[in-house]
């Protein structure tokens, strides 16, 4: 059953209301350096989150569910190294695909994703901050961070935080990261998660999220959310719940998962004598993994009594390249020794 | 006397939490104080989304010296001994007094602790309470390793009397105590110092932060009704969601809206559930039609436009909300129009229940077979039971229960009248999950009452069937509410044997489990005659020969009435037996909240039929009220006066004295007494007893009191003469057969 409410979201990293509907035609107060464009929403962003010290990020190159699985977030919120950055996931998730008819549900979307390792003090103030730069204004709406605590089956990691609403909308998810990949976080990272199109509707005031002005609405060729994205929502909806084959789906399932042990299971010294850990192939390989399994779920193929395992086959692959990057010197582990660097 | 002010301030603690947690902490820190000697007048806890609060009154300024004595080992123990003595009182041989006791020298420890300042043991003890604080989940920040439920980020500590104020200095990892704390997060931002609780409480309030919940709660309760009133329309109340809500504000503003025309039309508790769970709104009332039109959603502050923004953004995200909602009322209910009801829960064959009980759809053809059993019993009619049990879950399958799993049977109902389904199956749709706790309702309608046993036992016999019993505090399934719902549901409704419905849905599951099992048995036969050195075949028939003598001696009429085959009982039977005994301790506890004594229940259970928990709760009811009164305390006695003798006696002669006693050899009054009173006793008794009328046949039972006590004053049991001796044993027994059929009252302590 492909309907409406398809509750599928616990594949995903975010269990919970990251791709909600979203309240049509906000009157929003427009302030007069309010954003005209989704595209100018993504930009403050970036400009408010490289000013405040982040390394801004590009997306990863793979397709993954939500921003939480870029190994910028993953794998760098292990170990004891410093951490800050900032950057937006195309994320996809084949069952909400509609054809780009719903206002606001895709099957391909846009995370806005801040990671900070220490998490700072002052973290809540300064997403407030990001807020307030992207045109909503601190003293007319009412925001509240209210309890929402965060787990993900496929990456055996867990937090806890809150989702922020903003006149009763969710905004944001605020999350203190405890364990990824079953390893305990120490420092503790704060991660931000934005779901942009939801939160740039309602800046904009839009009620169908394919009518959203993508850039400048007075540029000469003006372009909406629809003119970028509906041809591909058609098509990749009808390509996932009805075209993709399965057969060969499963296949490279199978073909991930072993080239991911694979990886992991060979020496750490390579034949030139040279000690170098693939943590980041094989997590590579544990993305698409997760995002095959996405993929077979949408075409109907897995039962229920087989979600269960196929999740738990995903998350001992994240978990051992969790193993596999706190050994890198990327983690903070001790750099490979002398001896074999002279080798 | 000193006054204390503890502020712990943390990012936003959730609402659940709150309350509990403002106890705890006054229930750490006063345990703490007392325990270290500081005493105190009185105390009080609050709690706001960012802050625990604690406030100390009357504090002793200093706790009292302390002086303790205690004795060690004798002067001359081994060495060990004394060493030992030592390290445990922290003193050197030389502070040791040597003294006289009884036993000859021995030594004595003097401990003298000085009495310590209220600020060290303040800081200790706060330090101590903020380490172990019992949040139910807690959390790590930054690079520190503190635990609390979000970060903490400071500690307020002031220590006041009439000659002024100091803080308190504590310190937890990089956390240092001051005199300041902060104003509403957005209103008053601004950082406050303050002297203590009333001047906090004061600048508190100017800085927009009501401290008390229950004061929040009741300007929120109070306001919404206003504005509900002055709209000529009513909320519905709702505490736990008033609870929650006062929770999320420091500074509550009550907005009042009108949910929009197009989604008056769903039913109210889609609306309800929707507006609850996802906004945290309140619902709105119109009494004339009773309808919900609005909805009352509690803001965190206040603002320049009087909250029209944000009434508008929560407006916004309803409607988004109830189109959703929209959508999935209106697709379930073209679903149900194409393909029924029983169509729409198709899918259910492919929803595993528990891997090893089978898909929804097995679990509902065993409901159904079962409720059409149970049909008769509770006066349903059997087809009726059946589609129902058939139907009431198919709504799982609908896209509203989809989104709102907490509509489950809600929406089934109103997917059964759309169906165009009888009233008593769309009834059992919602019912038969009733009652899931001790006050819900339970349901009356026979076709709700067969279905809701059904549904119950069927899940407790799956569970036993597969030995997943509850363990502890472990009961992962909920079978004790479980099997607690079945008690209320059979009390209120129906007179029925337990044991052959348990047995009756038992063997269903037997036959699912059926493969499994044998292939266990046999590799455990084989296992037994290689050890036994005989063949397998024997094995199997002397465990079948044993199997069978204990059933028969146990539960005959498992194969006598219910025709049920004697081989699949045999191997069910010992899973039937236990789960029987779970529904009598549920029934203990249940019975225990009436104040019936276990022992009373357990002479009860003792009786035949015990299956039959109507017949077994009239039985328990009347024996306490006999056991509990003058005459039944006494009659106690003497039964068991007589009791004891006569299984002396017996145990002795090796015989059974049970029958003969002729009044012809009673050579008392008393004597003769007693046997006209156990004539009438028994004339009366019978009938009663057939009447299952528990009341009389005690009432009778209270009148051989008197003869009983006049026959154990007077007259000697153990006479000269053997056959006034035997006369009497029998006479005896015909007490303990008076009662017999009564209750088993040996089993009754005192």
């Amino acid at each position: 059953m492909h309907g409406f409410a398809c509750k599928r979201a616990q594949t995903y990293a975010y269990d919970r209301g990251r791709h909600g509907p979203t309240p049509k035609g906000i009157a929003m107060t427009q302030m007069p350096d309010a954003p005209r464009s989704f595209q100018e929403i993504i930009l403050r962003l970036m400009s408010y989150w490289a000013a405040k010290g982040c390394a801004v990020l590009q997306p990863y190159d793979m397709e993954v569910g939500a921003g939480t699985f870029h190994p910028a977030t993953t794998l760098r919120s292990l170990g004891a190294k410093p951490w800050a950055a900032a950057y937006v996931q195309p994320s996809r998730r084949p069952t909400d695909g509609r054809y780009g008819e719903n206002p606001n549900r895709l099957q391909h979307y846009y995370q806005y994703q801040v990671l900070i390792k220490p998490s700072p003090p002052d973290l809540q103030a300064l997403y407030l901050g990001s807020l307030a730069a992207i045109g909503i204004d601190m003293d007319l709406h009412d925001i509240r961070f209210v309890e929402d605590d965060w787990e993900s089956p496929t990456l055996g990691a867990w937090g806890l935080g809150w989702e922020v609403w903003c006149d009763g909308m969710e905004v944001s998810q605020f999350t203190y990261f405890q364990q990824v990949g079953g390893h305990d976080c120490h420092p503790v990272s704060g991660e931000l998660t934005y779901g942009l199109e939801r939160l740039a509707m309602y800046i904009l005031g839009v009620d169908h999220v394919m009518d959203m002005p993508y850039n400048d609405p007075d540029a000469p060729i003006a372009l909406t959310y629809g003119d970028v994205f509906r041809q591909t929502e058609q098509e990749y909806s009808r390509w996932n719940f009805d075209q993709a084959d399965t057969a060969m789906l499963l296949q490279h399932f199978v073909d991930a998962e072993a080239e991911c042990d694979r990886i992991l299971s060979a020496d750490d010294v390579d034949a030139a004598g040279r000690r170098i850990i693939m943590a980041h192939p094989a997590y590579d390989q544990c993305i698409k993994a997760s995002h095959l399994f996405n993929l077979l779920d949408a075409r109907g193929v897995i039962s229920v009594t087989e979600r269960q395992a196929y999740i738990g086959r995903v998350r001992a692959l994240a978990k051992r390249c969790a193993d596999a990057f706190v050994r890198t010197e990327a983690a903070g582990a001790a750099p490979a020794s002398r001896e074999l660097e002279t080798l | 006397m000193p006054d204390m002010l503890l502020e712990l301030f943390s990012e936003e603690i959730p609402a659940r939490m709150q309350a509990r947690a403002a106890a705890d902490l006054k229930k750490l820190v006063m345990d703490g104080l007392v325990e270290a000697g500081l005493t105190y007048a009185s105390a009080g806890a609050f709690s706001t989304p960012r802050r625990l609060v604690l406030t100390i009154e009357g504090l002793l300024a200093e706790s009292k010296p302390v002086r303790e004595e205690r004795k060690g080992p004798k002067a001359d123990a081994p060495d060990a001994a004394l060493q030992g003595f030592l390290r445990s009182t922290g003193l050197t041989r030389e502070q040791l007094e040597v003294r006289d006791d009884k036993k000859g020298q021995v030594f004595f420890a003097v401990l003298e602790k000085p009495g310590r300042s209220a600020p060290a043991i303040i800081a200790e003890v706060v330090e101590a309470a903020i380490r172990n604080f019992p949040w139910p989940k807690s959390m790590r920040w930054g690079t520190g390793t503190l635990r609390w439920v979000r970060p903490l980020h400071s500690i307020l500590c002031v220590l006041s009397d009439e000659g002024g104020n100091e803080v308190v200095p504590i310190t937890v990892d990089h956390l240092t105590s001051g005199n300041t704390t902060y104003g509403h997060r957005f209103m008053a931002p601004a950082r406050l110092t303050v002297t203590g609780f009333e001047d906090y409480t004061a600048k508190l309030r100017r800085a927009f932060v009501m401290l008390d919940a229950g004061e929040r709660e009741a300007a929120i309760w109070q306001d919404a009704q206003n504005q509900a009133f002055a709209a000529g329309l009513e909320i519905v109340p709702d505490a736990g969601l008033l609870a929650e809500v006062a929770g999320l504000v420091e500074w509550p503003v009550v907005l009042m809206g009108r949910i929009g025309e197009a989604f008056l039309g769903l039913p109210a508790e889609v609306l309800q559930t929707s507006m609850r769970e996802h906004q945290k709104f309140f619902s709105v009332k119109n009494p004339k039609t009773g309808r919900i039109e609005g909805f009352v959603t509690v803001a965190n502050r206040e603002t320049a436009d009087y909250g029209a923004t944000i009434l508008a953004g929560n407006n916004k995200v309803l409607s988004a909300r109830l189109s959703d909602a929209k959508f999935f009322w209106e697709n379930d209910l073209r679903t149900v129009g194409a393909v029924g009801l029983d169509g729409m829960g198709a899918g259910l064959a492919n929803v595993t229940f528990h891997n090893k009980l089978g898909s929804q759809a097995d679990r509902i053809t065993r409901i159904a077979a079962l409720a059409r059993e149970i049909a008769p019993i509770v006066g349903a009619d059997a087809d009726m039971a059946e589609q129902a049990a058939n139907v009431a879950k198919a709504d799982l399958q609908s896209a509203m229960v989809g989104e709102f799993p907490e509509l489950q049977g809600t929406m089934g109902g109103y997917y059964a009248r759309a169906a165009g389904l009888p009233e008593a199956v769309a009834a059992a749709c919602k019912a038969h999950y009733s009652p899931l706790g001790p006050t819900d309702d339970v349901p009356s309608d026979p076709v709700s009452v067969a279905v809701a046993l059904a549904d119950k036992i069927d899940t407790l016999t799956g569970f036993w069937a597969i030995d997943e019993k509850p363990t502890g505090s472990k009961d992962p399934y909920a079978l004790r509410r479980a099997a607690l719902g079945v008690i209320r549901l059979v009390l209120g409704n129906a007179r029925l044997s337990l044991a052959s419905l348990i047995a009756t849905s038992m063997i269903d599951h037997y036959h699912r489990l059926y493969r499994e099992l044998s292939l266990q048995r046999r590799s455990g036969i084989a296992e037994a005659a290689s050890e036994l050195g005989i063949s397998p075949f024997e094995v199997e028939r002397l465990k079948m020969e044993a199997d069978k003598r204990k059933l028969q001696a146990e539960r005959p009429e498992l194969l006598a009435d219910t025709g049920i085959d004697e081989r699949v009982a045999r191997t069910m039977l010992p899973y039937t037996i236990d789960l029987l005994a779970f529904f009598h301790d549920r029934l203990k506890v249940f019975l225990k909240d009436e104040g019936i004594r276990h022992d009373i229940i357990d002479a009860c259970i003792a009786m035949p039929n015990n299956d039959d928990l109507t017949l077994l709760v009239n039985r328990a009811r009347a024996l306490n009220a006999f056991i509990t009164s003058d005459d039944g305390t006494n009659l106690l006695q003497g039964f068991k006066r007589a009791n004891n003798i006569l299984t002396q006696a017996e145990t002795k002669d090796g015989v059974e004295y049970s029958y003969g006693a002729d009044i012809k050899f009673a050579e008392t009054d008393a004597e003769r007494g007693l046997f006209h009173a156990l004539d009438a006793a028994e004339y009366t008794i019978k009938p009663a007893m057939e009447a299952e009328d528990f009341a009389t046949a005690m009432q009778e039972l209270a009148k051989l009191r008197a003869p009983i006590d006049a026959f154990f004053d007077t007259v000697q049991v153990n006479a000269d003469s053997e056959v006034i001796r035997r006369n009497r044993l029998n006479l005896l027994h015909r007490i303990r057969a008076a009662c017999a059929p009564v209750a088993d009252l040996t089993k009754i302590e005192g």
